[in-house]
């Protein structure tokens, strides 16, 4: 068989595929069941979307909302319209969002890039700050430097993400007039190459630090506190005794053990990475994927939100598998399971 | 102008604010040509077709690309706009509308009469309100490409007020003709005839609009574009209005609380002038089929006990006036306080009332509770709410706040009659059958249908002066009937009618006749705006 032939050659190309196909395969009852349950979740909620839209309107005839509800197919049981959605999801149909009256894939994708560059963004430096933040921690041990990392961290960590993003707003939008207060672009301004890079770069940077700021508590936090577990081993003392220098111990051979618990959060933190940040992407205007299922929420969007969170549970159950890839490689220890 | 018409709207004057206020020294000079305006928004519309759709925000970006056949300036006289000239019957029994010729679309073809008959058979048939506004037009007639005549059953008087660009858009037929409305591309992307032709619309962020250079006032708009921004937060809107990347909000863009701070501004204005057509007014609705709410006396004893003077001091910042009745003091042509009965802020009168009522204090000092539902729309009914609580303890109602989302609140207070009072907003409109009958009336209430008749209000007075005042032709009894109405209204309370309410428009203060119709950024097309000096934050 063909296809066969051709998952054993990759596989012997590439070591770990049978294991990746095998999860791949047995998630697929897990998406349908995700999204039954969100949809019968979902159904819970009081109100529809041609109760929104009417609201909206300020005024309505009996005929309007009757003509709004078969339109969005609401006049329909609800075991019928499960039917038609697990169909239509079935053929890889995410289905038409009434309230944005367009395709629900055609307005994730749209969402999509400044989602992602914006959360990795703001991951990848949490992540890259926050390891060499937990470092340094660890290696002054209740110092005034340590104690300063966490109190600043703890201070960013607590404070609403909304307050710092308006202080930032405050101060570098209208005070200073440095930085744009919110969107993605400048609007209508249609540049190109270099100058949409920067344009879009002067749009993000106060969207992506404060977010990054939010994280960074958490990585430095649990960087810090694996270091100095790592540090009491048996390994390290021994390396010591070898005459070895602190530096090299700590990068060569405590630094990669500590990245352990590192990699296990940033997979728990990738899977919410689609979700986007609600708040941020309010406050600084973000046209990403978070406001796009509150605002699918709040206007009973049935359609878009469960291929949000569709999309969602994808990502979610891939970052676990890539996860797990991860742990496999900084730990040659673990064990894949076949 | 036909004596019906003129006589109507010379006594319905209705301006709050000159507006004079809202433009810089150099109004007086030339128009100056070119520059982009960027305007707030928010909600973002789902769409732009408000010939279906009367949300205000959607008609904030539409009206820019599709006009009515009239426009109704500050004092609500109605002006030309695709028609150039019209006619009332003196029996109240048909329109005649000769339309402005050598008008295109932006595909460049010619409009005619045969678009204005398809349009008013889609108010008539799809639009929310529409339906009830064009009720008893039961012909239309175009005998040449540039004359309409309307048809009615039965006189329409309200029908006067409706022709604007916001309430009766005029959309092209041989673009909306076939397959269904809301699936047309175009519902996205408007084919119209106005100032402004659309561009762009990216989805969550911004919509584009630019300068129709074949419009039919020659010369006009004096803008290159319009750039609407949708920014979901309040604080920063007012940031983004601050630091001048937005020129213009309508409809309230920052929280009352901001307000005093963004008019200390030296670069913005604020006015309030705009919103007479819309004539919001902040209610009370209370669900008269329990008790005790079912009780007049209790229902009076609550108008009593709340200090409207307080309240739009506190609560609303000073942006509303106390309400003396159903139709706020801006709908001129049918305000009255004339025999119409008043509550000023009386806790002892309230308490007694109470008493007299049956429902005297317990020995906790309580003697009913009352929950009530704020209206989703902003922290400003929250705390209308809370205020309400406090009031009402003072002469022993608990009240007992629950907050809900939007899609919540419709379908507790109109699908389900699910709740016991809420405070809530009304559009009162230039034509209280328009505006007030929905909520008045007891054949309105339509379960399900938001905005309608909810408090379960139903008596038979009530309902023929309104049905009288539908068709009445004469205008002295139609004002009888409305001045009968507000009597009524004011014993019976199933409404309690507490401010008027003032939505602001926030503007830099560059931007000139931004608000030269009754209905404000909702309706006008923007063709006369211009930035005072050149805008050096618009891209070149």
């Amino acid at each position: 068989m063909r296809g066969f032939a051709s998952i054993s050659a990759l596989s012997r190309h590439f070591p770990r595929s049978h294991y990746v196909l095998a999860r791949v395969a047995k998630s697929i009852p897990v998406f349908l069941a995700i999204a039954v349950c969100n949809f019968i979740l979902l159904k819970l909620a009081p109100g529809d979307a041609a109760d929104v839209l009417a609201g909206e309107a300020g005024s309505a005839t009996p005929e309007y909302l009757a003509a709004l509800k078969s339109q969005f197919g609401l006049d329909q049981p609800t075991w019928a319209q499960l039917a038609h959605y697990v169909g239509r999801l079935l053929r890889l149909d995410l289905g038409w969002s009434f309230r944005n009256n367009q395709g629900v894939l055609a307005l994730i994708l749209e969402r999509l890039p400044a989602t992602l560059l914006l959360m990795i963004g703001a991951l990848g430096l949490a992540f890259i700050l926050g390891a060499a933040l937990g470092v340094l921690a660890s290696r002054h041990v209740n110092g005034a430097l340590d104690n300063l990392i966490s109190v600043v961290a703890l201070l960013f960590y607590a404070t609403p993400l909304f307050l710092v993003g308006l202080g930032l707003i405050i101060v570098f939008a209208v005070h200073l007039g440095w930085l744009p207060t919110g969107g993605l672009t400048t609007v209508g301004a249609s540049y190109t190459g270099l100058r949409f890079a920067v344009d879009v770069a002067l749009h993000l940077a106060m969207p992506l630090v404060t977010l990054a700021l939010f994280f960074l508590a958490l990585y430095a936090r649990l960087m810090r506190a694996s270091m100095l577990e790592v540090f009491n081993q048996d390994y390290v003392t021994t390396a010591r005794a070898k005459g070895l220098s602190e530096g090299r111990i700590t990068v060569r051979h405590v630094l990669r053990n500590a990245m352990m618990p590192m990699v296990t959060m940033l997979g728990l933190q990738v899977g919410t990475l689609l979700g986007g940040s609600v708040v941020v992407e309010t406050v600084f205007a973000w046209p990403g994927i978070g406001r796009l299922a509150f605002e699918a929420v709040m206007s009973r969007d049935l359609n878009l939100l469960l291929g949000i969170l569709l999309i969602c549970s994808v990502v979610v159950i891939m970052a676990n598998i890539l996860v797990d890839l991860a742990y496999a490689w900084l730990d040659p220890r673990i064990e894949l399971a076949r | 102008m036909p004596r019906s018409l003129t006589r109507r709207f010379l006594v319905g004057a209705a301006v709050v604010a000159g507006l004079g206020l809202a433009l810089p020294a150099s109004a007086q000079d030339a128009p100056i040509r070119g520059g982009t305006l960027t305007a707030l928004l928010h909600p973002e519309p789902p769409y732009l077709l408000s010939a279906v759709d009367p949300t205000l925000q959607m008609a904030v970006v539409t009206t820019k690309m599709y006009e009515g056949l009239l426009s109704y300036d500050l004092d609500m006289k109605p002006r030309p706009l695709l028609a150039e000239s019209w006619k009332v019957a003196p029996d109240g029994l048909s329109y005649v509308f000769k339309l402005r010729q050598g008008v295109k679309w932006h595909d460049g073809r010619p409009f005619t009469a045969d678009d204005v008959a398809f349009s008013l058979g889609v108010w008539k048939a799809r639009h929310a309100r529409g339906r009830q506004s064009y009720a008893r037009v039961t012909g239309v007639e175009t005998p040449d490409p540039h004359t309409v005549i309307l048809r009615l059953s039965e006189p329409a008087p309200q029908m006067a007020t409706v022709f604007s660009s916001y309430e009766s858009p005029i959309i092209p037929k041989h673009v909306f003709g076939t397959g269904d409305l809301l699936s047309n591309p175009a519902a996205s992307a408007p084919v119209g005839t106005g100032p402004f032709r659309f561009k762009e619309w990216k989805r969550g962020d911004n919509l584009i609009l630019e300068r129709n250079p074949d419009y039919w006032d020659t010369g006009k708009p004096y803008l290159d574009r319009v750039v609407f921004r949708f920014i979901a937060d309040a604080s920063s809107r007012a940031a983004a209005l601050e630091a001048g990347e937005a020129q213009i909000g309508a409809l309230t863009p920052v929280p009352l609380s901001e307000m005093a701070r963004l008019t200390a501004n030296p670069n913005l204005v604020a006015t309030t002038s705009g919103y007479d057509y819309m004539a919001p007014v902040l209610l009370l609705q209370l669900n008269v089929r329990n008790k005790p709410l079912s009780d007049r006396k209790v229902r009076q004893a609550i108008a009593y006990a709340i200090n409207r003077d307080t309240l739009t001091k506190t609560v609303w910042f000073g942006y509303g006036k106390p309400a003396t009745g159903p139709i706020p003091s801006v709908v001129k042509a049918w305000y009255t306080t004339d025999g119409v009965p008043a509550y000023p802020h009386d806790p002892k009168k309230a308490e007694a009332l109470l008493d007299e009522a049956g429902y005297k204090r317990g020995p906790d000092g309580k003697r009913f509770k009352m929950q009530t539902d704020p209206f989703p729309g902003g922290a400003e009914f929250t705390r209308t709410a809370e205020f309400i609580k406090q009031q009402l303890g003072r002469v022993g109602i608990e009240v007992e706040l629950r907050t809900s989302d939007f899609p919540s609140y419709v379908r507790n207070i109109f699908g389900e009659y699910n709740f016991e009072s809420t405070p809530m907003y009304n559009g009162a409109f230039p034509d209280p059958s328009a505006g007030l009958q929905r909520i008045y009336w007891s054949k309105a209430a339509q379960k399900g249908v938001p905005f309608v008749n909810a408090t379960g209000y139903a008596d038979p007075a009530m309902d023929h002066h309104f049905e009288d005042a539908q068709t009445q032709n004469d205008p002295k009894k139609r004002w009888q009937d409305f001045a009968d109405m507000q009597r009524q209204a004011m014993t019976d309370l199933p409404v309690i009618p507490l401010m008027e309410m003032r939505f602001v428009t926030l503007a830099n203060r560059r931007v000139v006749n931004h608000t030269i119709t009754a209905d404000g950024l909702i309706g006008t097309n923007f063709a006369n705006v211009y930035l005072a000096t050149p805008n050096p934050a618009a891209p070149k």
